[in-house]
């Protein structure tokens, strides 16, 4: 059988049609590779391969995100969003919950008991923001858990006691039997609010003069004429009034 | 023309066996490449086409504020987005750390991360001859003009229509370039996988509508993620009343990271 050649009897050299073949099929099969081997959704959206999204996105969630709380722990929810943890998320304390959520009979998210984990946020740093609540350690309340004291979901600012009687009960319940019962404290005490927060660091004063007590009970004072008088300059001017009176409960020997 | 002389040409059209041998190998080739190819492309096309159901990134475009005045440094954002985004915990790798800046009455500025941040910040030595110290939270910036993206050989780093900078885990050949050209320090190779690894925005969140697990866990609100371009966003807001900064601006990088109340110290 005669082999089919189309280029018989023209002109055009025999290797000129070998070589547009053997390019050709470098072409097509380059074409082919590049087809088969570029992945497929490579350029659907960009210089990528679109179909990594998809990996990305099937990651496991490991934190629920708050929202998802809401739905079966809604009084405590509630109860953090109105006081001052309402911007602490609560797999912030509880650690990643995503488990919990899908299984919340068998899967139980930590309960934080340490001291060390409020201290996190807590603890005393120059480096944090002025305002913000921190407490020494060593010093605020040692030896118990924050929670003992605070309610971890909705922790009340300082509670600052009203009363002196509040630290000072024995001084105020002596006074409260004696003849001065009706003087208030800061009559003779300059008492700072800040020393019901930090007692020993910022402290009263104390009367230092003899003519403090004078002023009630000098001759001449312009008090109240019931009140028992003394010459100021002659009751046993050596010594200040205390060391004979006790001030909270004084009694005339 | 001695017709002793052998001329290979004349010789191989004479022997026209030979020649259909070649291109019968040329034939077998090019049936069999496709064959061996689509063994190759077979688990591609397994893959699905499209990410979640009616998610529409066209939709959104994500940036992240960080309002410097309110980090408190606790580290949860570190410690979450560790677990979140199974990042090893040693050696130490962070997608996102905290960074504590000391500067000294003299001028001398001091940055220290401990594990990141993670554990918190020990106390400071020498208390008394600081002028000011404040924590600074660092994170991918998911530059509109990545560089990292620009040196990637495979494109297998891509910046997405929402505007966040991933890595393709599985087209990701661990040449470290991306690594190199990140001048955030935000990469860094997994050491299991030998994959380039970094901050996604937590991506599989945010397409449920989630936030990022750093964020989510961040007591003080110092970290702020959300839409940049919708009017009434938390961060649309916080850029709106916050007069905001961005690393390394002479970079031209084009950063989405906006902080708020940054030091000019701040590198
Ligand atoms: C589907 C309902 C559901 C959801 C959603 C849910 N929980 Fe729970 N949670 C429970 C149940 C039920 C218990 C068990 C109560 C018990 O045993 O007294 C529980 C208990 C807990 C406990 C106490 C565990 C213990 O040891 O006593 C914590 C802490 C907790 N959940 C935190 C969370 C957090 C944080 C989230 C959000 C990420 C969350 N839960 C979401 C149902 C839920
Ligand atoms: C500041 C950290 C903190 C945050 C934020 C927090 N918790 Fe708690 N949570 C604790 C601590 C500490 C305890 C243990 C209380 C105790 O020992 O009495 C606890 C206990 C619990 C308990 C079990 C005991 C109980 O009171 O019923 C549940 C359930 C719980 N938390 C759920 C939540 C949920 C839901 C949220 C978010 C709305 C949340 N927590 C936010 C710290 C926190
Ligand atoms: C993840 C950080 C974080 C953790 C952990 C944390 N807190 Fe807080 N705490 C805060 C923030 C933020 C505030 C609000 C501060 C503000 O209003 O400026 C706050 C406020 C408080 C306040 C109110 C102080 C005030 O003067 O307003 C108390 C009390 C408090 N926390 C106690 C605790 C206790 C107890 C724990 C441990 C169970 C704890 N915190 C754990 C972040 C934290
Ligand atoms: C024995 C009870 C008690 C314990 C335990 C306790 N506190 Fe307090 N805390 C108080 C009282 C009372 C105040 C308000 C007066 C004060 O500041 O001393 C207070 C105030 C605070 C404040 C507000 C300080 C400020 O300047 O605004 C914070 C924050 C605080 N506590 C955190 C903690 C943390 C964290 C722990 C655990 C490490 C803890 N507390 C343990 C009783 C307690
Ligand atoms: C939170 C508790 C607390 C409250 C409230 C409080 N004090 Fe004190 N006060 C203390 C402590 C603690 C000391 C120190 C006692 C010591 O050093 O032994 C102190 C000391 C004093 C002193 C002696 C100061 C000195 O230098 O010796 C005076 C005076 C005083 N308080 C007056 C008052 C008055 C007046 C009030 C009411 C306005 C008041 N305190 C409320 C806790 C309190
Ligand atoms: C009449 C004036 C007066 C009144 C009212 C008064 N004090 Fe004093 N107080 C003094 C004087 C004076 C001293 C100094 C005593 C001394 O140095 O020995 C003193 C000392 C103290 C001290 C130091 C510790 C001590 O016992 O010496 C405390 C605490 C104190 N007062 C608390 C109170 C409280 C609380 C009240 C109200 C319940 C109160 N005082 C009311 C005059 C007064
Ligand atoms: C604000 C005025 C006032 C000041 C200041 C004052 N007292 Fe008095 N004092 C009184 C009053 C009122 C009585 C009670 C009078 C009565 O029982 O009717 C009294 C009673 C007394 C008595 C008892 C007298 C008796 O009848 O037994 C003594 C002692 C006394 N004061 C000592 C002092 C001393 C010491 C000081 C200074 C630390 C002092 N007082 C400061 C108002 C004052
Ligand atoms: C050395 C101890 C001593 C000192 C110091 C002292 N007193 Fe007296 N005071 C007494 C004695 C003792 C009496 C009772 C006998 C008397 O009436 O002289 C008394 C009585 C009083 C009485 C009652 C008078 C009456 O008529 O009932 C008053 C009021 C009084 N003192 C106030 C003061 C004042 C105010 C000071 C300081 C300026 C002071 N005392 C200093 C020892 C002292």
């Amino acid at each position: 059988m005669a082999k089919f050649d189309p280029f018989r009897g023209t002109r055009v050299p025999q290797q000129v049609p070998r070589l547009v073949a053997v390019f050709a099929v470098a072409i097509i099969g380059l074409l082919v590779a590049r087809y088969f081997l570029v992945p497929d959704t490579f350029g659907q959206l960009g210089h990528y391969r679109a179909a990594a999204l998809d990996t990305i996105v099937a990651h496991e969630k490991k934190y629920a995100g708050q929202q998802a709380c809401q739905l079966c722990h809604f009084q405590i929810m509630q109860k953090r969003l109105a006081g001052n943890h309402k911007g602490v998320g609560c797999e912030s304390c509880h650690g990643p919950a995503a488990t919990h959520v899908s299984d919340p009979a068998q899967i139980k998210p930590s309960i934080p008991s340490e001291r060390e984990f409020c201290l996190r946020c807590h603890e005393y740093s120059p480096s944090r923001p002025t305002g913000f609540p921190q407490i020494d350690p060593v010093r605020h309340n040692p030896m118990s858990f924050c929670s003992n004291c605070h309610d971890p979901h909705a922790p009340e600012p300082p509670v600052i006691p009203g009363q002196c009687s509040a630290c000072h009960g024995q001084i105020a319940r002596q006074k409260a039997v004696s003849h001065h019962a009706g003087l208030e404290c800061t009559t003779c005490h300059e008492a700072p609010e800040e020393h019901k927060v930090t007692p020993r660091l910022v402290r009263p004063t104390k009367p230092t003069e003899r003519s403090f007590c004078g002023g009630c009970h000098a001759r001449d004072a312009d008090s109240p004429p019931h009140i028992p008088r003394i010459n100021l300059r002659l009751h046993n001017p050596r010594y200040v009034c205390w060391q004979c009176h006790y001030p909270h409960y004084p009694e005339t020997p | 023309m001695n017709p002793s002389e052998r001329d290979p040409a004349r010789e191989e059209s004479t022997r026209p066996t030979q020649e259909v041998d070649r291109r019968e190998f040329l034939k077998a080739c090019s049936l069999l490449a496709p064959i061996i190819l689509g063994v190759v492309r077979v688990p591609l096309l397994n893959a699905q086409e499209s990410e979640g159901d009616d998610y529409d990134p066209s939709e959104h475009f994500y940036a992240m504020g960080i309002d410097v005045d309110k980090c408190i440094g606790c580290g949860q954002c570190v410690v979450a987005c560790g677990t979140e985004n199974d990042v090893p915990d040693e050696p130490y790798f962070f997608n996102t750390w905290v960074e504590r800046y000391l500067i000294r009455t003299d001028g001398e500025v001091e940055v220290d991360s401990p594990n990141g941040g993670m554990e918190g910040f020990p106390p400071t030595t020498a208390e008394g001859d600081i002028r000011r110290s404040f924590f600074v939270p660092k994170l991918c910036n998911h530059c509109a003009n990545p560089p990292c993206v620009q040196v990637c050989p495979v494109g297998a780093t891509f910046k997405t229509e929402d505007g966040v900078v991933l890595v393709d885990d599985e087209y990701c050949i661990g040449c470290r370039y991306c690594i190199q050209a990140c001048p955030y320090g935000a990469r860094w190779l997994d050491p299991e996988k030998h994959v380039a690894a970094k901050c996604t925005f937590c991506y599989h969140r945010i397409v449920e509508g989630l936030v990022p697990a750093c964020v989510e866990v961040c007591p003080t609100g110092a970290r702020i993620f959300g839409e940049v371009e919708r009017r009434a966003t938390p961060l649309a807001r916080f850029m709106r009343f916050n007069e905001v900064q961005v690393l390394k601006p002479h970079l031209n990088t084009e950063p989405k990271a906006y902080y708020a109340n940054l030091d000019g110290e701040v590198r």
